[in-house]
């Protein structure tokens, strides 16, 4: 706003008082001032500011309308929620790095703010020209060796984090299974345990005192694929033609969710994943089930047949049939998993007699065929996987 | 406020700034050197992974006679700059042609390799990944050359017709850059693929 | 003169026929109208790649939504990776550098101006090519055979074993030819700020834009070329049976994320540094002040150019790298912080003491400079790799890279808008609609992109289609879709304002922001000559010195 002559020029003075630099000698003229004021406003940008404040607060309130009842511990992978060694000591680590950046955050931000608000140009002034200042060198220099020490501090904390995840020895009672990524479907095989199985992992819960944790190798039969499970650990990619490795070594019992997280095909997005923390008793009853032969009951014959005459086989092994596919996942033990399909349904009649007939209906894209079978076979069928405890 | 620069005081009055065609050229080199940077890390990374098929040491005899060949064109094609600075306009043309026929020896050499990796070893791109990262360096070399010889032929009609005089001096000194490059590209391949890889 | 300028092309403009404009403008070697066909180009594909974006985020409002097929969303998000970077942020850039850099030098075109127009249709050529691609496959509702690859087209998922038909040739010849064509123009960059500067202007006087852009063409030549590598690669992999990528034969898939992020990085540099460039124009124009540390300022981009040919792995950290591969692209990433934060130190030095006014370029300028604040730091974060195993491919790593190149890129890139526009057209653009069109997108922006990071943090990760109800993500996903309609409705304000002021907008005049580098001593727009007779030089702000006679900077610096 120009002031000339003996108008009245309002000053916003920092601590929000109104001066005037001519006084007006009644009230009215003084009012006249504020109206002349309103006139010369910019209306756009202060109609932007209240529209703007308007809908930040109705963001708001969308947001706390639209919040749903909190879900279930432990249904939400936060990386922060960690229930593993390395998970933990990753988190520990980000920590470090929040506070620090955070802290430089603060500092610079409030520069930042300060600048703003204190050197802005009034409207009085704008015939000289600040100070022209080129440069300073001992402030430049300052703000040069302060981040790279800071630097140096992160870097050191970062690496042996590195170090102590990427390196840790692996004990004798570690469980060791392989990992294999396939579109879209998880294969893990417990090689020690003679056990082949799919999307869902069991572990036993380690003790931190007498420690069994799980030692991954991550293969790939196709593309690339990243097992990542945010409150285990961190994620490692699985790559064809590449042994990569990694290690949990969690402290709880329970169900832990994750899923692929590196693009993999067309459905990435169903590739989840399950890990069963079981404890030390738990663990052995499922492996002793899942070193189990298939059900080779006489009366389920007729159905394994259709199993064994149709495509099926050609994809999917089941212990004790002719079925020895390595395309799929093996079946043998399919009912002893809560989810069919890599986490994307549950595992029930209806599903599995969905998935069977038009796999497209709950995961377009996957690899599955539609088999096309008839009524009775799919009937048949699924009544046999049914028995596949 | 309606300003025009005007001359000011105490500026150099002697302004020499680079040529434009030497420097866009040194930048063409640059680029191009970063893709032949790429196939030759791929030649490396993959020597002794193939899983099958013929490797270097069996099949690959050494080109001496037509790397001295391209090599000996630089230096021609050096002289010939020179001549035409000079103004002598026939020994410049000359070189000239000297030059673009060992590039063309060189191409044929590097066919004749070729041809005799196909046909009588079974060597093709799609044979193991030596095939693949050997035919792609080289083959990417003798892209560069053919560009390079095309580019000639055309200095070299230009020159029959007498539209090549002192005054292009500069224009053929880029062109020379390039053809300096291709050679010194040649020198890497070359160590790299017979030297190095056997 | 300059009004003579104006005179001629006043007249010009009236009663031609509009073929003719059209043949001038299509055979056209000028480097300020080739600026403005790769600006004109770029603001044509933003809004395209607008709505591929929200079309993926109307998909992910939900879970398990269904607006879109997995196959659709799968090609948009490659799409719209592949044209904001390509189509979009690269032509922009190279638009404004175009323009921009003869006129700050005093030269009257680019190097090779012949070289230039070639490099303009061959970008130009490149994103109709991968368009092209939408006609094909299902049509367009299926959006077409457009990629799906993602815009990083990884091996093997590219081959012809998983990517069969023609989808990814698309992308892989699109960016070649706009790849060679942003080679050219870097090449052209260089020659001309070599070779063409004014009498008097050393390359320490050299307005800071023109040495951003000397120093991002640098990179270019180094980093385009691994990628035009690769992709011939790829190609030699999918028509000619080789096997570079081929792990049935022992090729390495790693071998190509290698190459893809030796280009990648360095590119997002080669994005943000004429960004920077825009801010070291802009903010001490309206702080009346000169740049703070311009050598430092030049010393920090030469740094952050190298330093940051070796950072490149920090993208591959969960490939399963051995430990100290890991810990040398942390401290490489890490220290490329350094120079980086440096600057903004050094914009902040600039402000202090000034006489800021907050005209809408600075308004952009400033939330630039906050935005990018936060953007370093969350890369800093990523740079620690243990961290980066939990955060690399989930949102947080999509809410950081948005941030650097919305929250940076494209607000520094409004704020050029802002500032060159009265210079290009000779109007200037409506002030009240500036502001409206900051304030929006500001909120916009933040309610997306400081949201998105949430997710990622509570594990979701990228590139999928939809989700899980139950784990957290769902209303925080509603919300940034929210925020992106928000900034939709921004750009259109921004789209109007560019058209409307374009007729109606006030006449600007040479100088309108009372600047001090030499494209304010022409018309607005200037003469296609540029300069009447070639400008000489003392200092680093020469109409500085012409205002100030008293006090001129060449006794200074």
């Amino acid at each position: 706003m120009h002031g000339s002559g003996g108008q009245a020029v309002f000053v916003f003075n920092w601590d929000c008082r109104y001066q005037t630099q001519v006084h007006s000698k009644s009230c009215w003229g003084c009012l006249m001032r504020i109206v002349e004021t309103m006139q010369k406003a910019d209306w756009p940008a202060i109609f932007s500011r209240v529209t703007s404040a308007a809908l930040l607060l109705a963001g708001v309130l969308l947001a706390a309308g639209l919040c749903t009842a909190t879900p279930q511990a432990n249904s939400v992978p936060s990386i922060f929620d960690s229930h593993s060694t390395p998970a933990d000591s990753i988190r520990h680590l980000s920590f470090f790095v929040l506070s620090v950046t955070g802290l430089i955050f603060l500092v610079v931000f409030s520069l930042l703010t300060y600048a703003i608000v204190k050197f802005r140009g009034r409207a009085a002034d704008t015939d000289r020209e600040p100070a022209q200042v080129y440069g300073s060198t001992q402030i430049e220099l300052a703000w040069t060796i302060i981040p790279i020490l800071i630097v140096v501090v992160l870097f050191l904390a970062t690496a042996r984090v590195i170090h102590a995840i990427q390196d840790a020895p692996k004990p004798a009672e570690a469980v060791e299974v392989t990992a294999i990524g396939h579109q879209f479907w998880w294969e893990f095989r417990y090689p020690g345990l003679g056990i082949v199985t799919a999307n869902e992992l069991h572990v036993p819960v380690s003790d931190p005192s007498h420690p069994t944790p799980t030692f991954l190798r991550l293969l790939s039969a196709d593309t690339d694929h990243s097992f990542w499970i945010p409150q285990l650990a961190g994620k490692t990619d699985l790559i064809p033609n590449r042994v990569n490795e990694t290690w949990l070594d969690p402290h709880e019992t329970g169900l832990f969710l994750g899923q692929c997280a590196q693009y993999c095909g067309t459905q990435h997005a169903k590739m989840l994943l399950r890990v069963y923390v079981d404890s030390p008793e738990d663990f052995k009853v499922w492996v002793r089930g899942q070193q189990q032969q298939a059900n080779e009951d006489e009366k389920e014959a007729a159905r394994r047949r259709v199993f064994e005459r149709t495509a099926c086989l050609n994809c999917h092994a089941i212990n004790g049939t002719n079925g020895t596919g390595r395309f799929g996942p093996d079946l043998t033990h399919l009912m002893s998993r809560r989810t069919i399909a890599s986490g994307a349904a549950e595992n029930n009649s209806q599903n599995l007699r969905l998935w069977i007939q038009n796999p497209d209906s709950i995961k377009p894209g996957s690899l599955m065929p539609a088999m096309k079978l008839s009524d009775a076979e799919l009937d048949a069928l699924v009544r046999y996987l049914e028995t596949l405890q | 406020m309606s300003t025009v620069a005007t001359p000011l005081p105490k500026a150099p009055l002697d302004w020499k700034l680079p040529y434009r065609g030497k420097v866009g050229m040194a930048c063409l080199i640059i680029a191009e050197s970063a893709i032949f940077t790429i196939f030759v890390v791929a030649y490396l990374y993959y020597l002794g992974k193939s899983l099958s098929g013929p490797t270097p040491r069996e099949v690959l005899e050494t080109p001496i006679f037509y790397t001295i060949c391209l090599l000996s064109s630089s230096l021609t094609i050096h002289i010939a700059g020179k001549l035409l600075e000079r103004g002598r306009r026939a020994a410049f043309l000359a070189s000239w042609l000297l030059t673009l026929i060992l590039g063309a020896l060189f191409l044929y050499g590097t066919g004749q390799e070729w041809h005799r990796l196909i046909f009588e070893r079974g060597l093709t791109i799609s044979t193991n990944l030596f095939g693949t990262t050997y035919y792609s360096l080289v083959g990417l070399h003798a892209f560069h050359v053919t560009v390079g010889l095309i580019l000639l032929t055309i200095v070299l009609l230009l020159g029959l017709a007498g539209r090549v005089g002192r005054d292009q001096s500069a224009r053929i000194e880029v062109l020379s850059l390039y053809w300096h490059f291709v050679d010194a590209v040649w020198v890497v391949v070359f160590t790299v693929v017979y030297v190095l890889g056997r | 003169m300059s009004s003579d300028a104006i005179a001629i092309q006043t007249a010009e403009a009236a009663g031609r026929p509009w073929v003719e404009t059209l043949h001038e403008w299509v055979t056209t070697v000028d480097h300020k109208r080739l600026g403005v066909l790769y600006i004109l180009y770029a603001l044509f594909f933003l809004v395209i790649g607008g709505i591929e974006a929200t079309i993926m985020r109307i998909q992910l409002m939900r879970p398990h939504n269904d607006f879109v097929s997995p196959q659709v969303f799968n090609r948009m998000f490659t799409m719209h990776g592949t044209t904001m970077i390509f189509f979009v942020a690269m032509p922009i850039l190279f638009g404004f550098a175009n323009y921009l850099v003869p006129l700050m030098i005093g030269a009257r075109d680019m190097a090779f101006p012949r070289l230039n127009a070639f490099s303009f249709w061959l970008t130009a050529f490149g994103g109709l090519l991968l368009y092209f691609s939408l006609l094909g496959g299902n049509g367009l509702y299926g959006a077409g055979n457009a990629p799906d690859v993602g815009w990083w087209a990884y091996a093997p998922l590219a081959s012809r074993a998983f990517s069969p038909g023609h989808s990814s040739d698309y992308w892989t010849i699109a960016l070649l030819a706009s790849g060679f064509g942003s080679i050219a123009t870097a090449i052209n960059i260089i020659a001309t700020i070599v070779s063409m500067r004014c009498p008097g202007m050393t390359l320490s006087r050299m307005p800071l834009l023109a040495w951003m852009n000397l120093v991002m063409s640098g990179m270019v030549l180094l980093a385009i070329s691994p990628l035009s590598a690769a992709q011939i690669m790829l190609l030699v992999d999918r028509y000619l049976g080789g096997h570079f990528f081929d792990t049935q034969a022992g090729g390495s898939a790693t071998l190509w994320m290698h190459f893809f992020w030796i280009f990648g990085h360095p590119e997002v540099y080669v994005l943000i540094i004429p960004c920077f460039a825009f801010a070291s124009e802009i903010i001490p124009v309206f702080s009346r002040k000169p740049i703070f540390g311009y050598p430092v300022m030049v010393g920090a981009t030469v740094c952050i150019a190298f330093v940051s040919m070796s950072v490149w792995a920090h993208h591959m950290f969960t490939i399963g790298m051995s430990s100290y591969a890991n810990s040398f692209f942390t401290i490489t990433t890490m220290a490329v912080g350094v120079p980086t934060g440096i600057k903004i130190f050094n914009w902040l030095g600039t402000m202090w003491g000034g006489k800021i006014q907050f005209k809408t370029p600075m308004l952009f300028c400033i939330g630039f400079l906050f935005q990018f604040l936060i953007a370093g730091l969350t890369g800093i974060m990523l740079a620690s790799s243990p961290f980066d195993w939990q955060l690399s491919g989930s949102y947080f790593v999509v809410a950081h890279f948005h941030y650097v190149i919305v929250g940076g890129i494209l607000f520094a890139l409004f704020g050029a808008f802002y500032y060159w526009y009265p210079k290009i057209t000779g109007r200037m653009l409506h002030e009240g609609l500036g502001k409206l069109h900051f304030w929006l997108f500001l909120i916009g922006f933040h309610l997306t992109f400081d949201l998105m990071h949430i997710p990622g943090l509570l594990g979701m990760p990228r590139r999928i289609y939809t989700y899980e109800p139950g784990r957290g993500w769902d209303t925080l996903n509603y919300l940034v879709t929210i925020g992106a309609f928000v900034q939709g409705i921004a750009t259109l304000v921004f789209v109007a304002n560019l058209v409307i002021s374009y007729f109606k907008g006030t006449k600007a005049g040479n100088d309108p922001w009372d600047a001090w580098t030499l494209e304010w001593s022409v018309s607005s727009p200037p003469p296609a000559y540029n300069f009447a007779s070639i400008p000489r030089v003392a200092s680093r702000r020469p109409l500085w010195d012409l205002k100030h006679p008293e006090d001129p900077d060449s006794h200074y610096e």
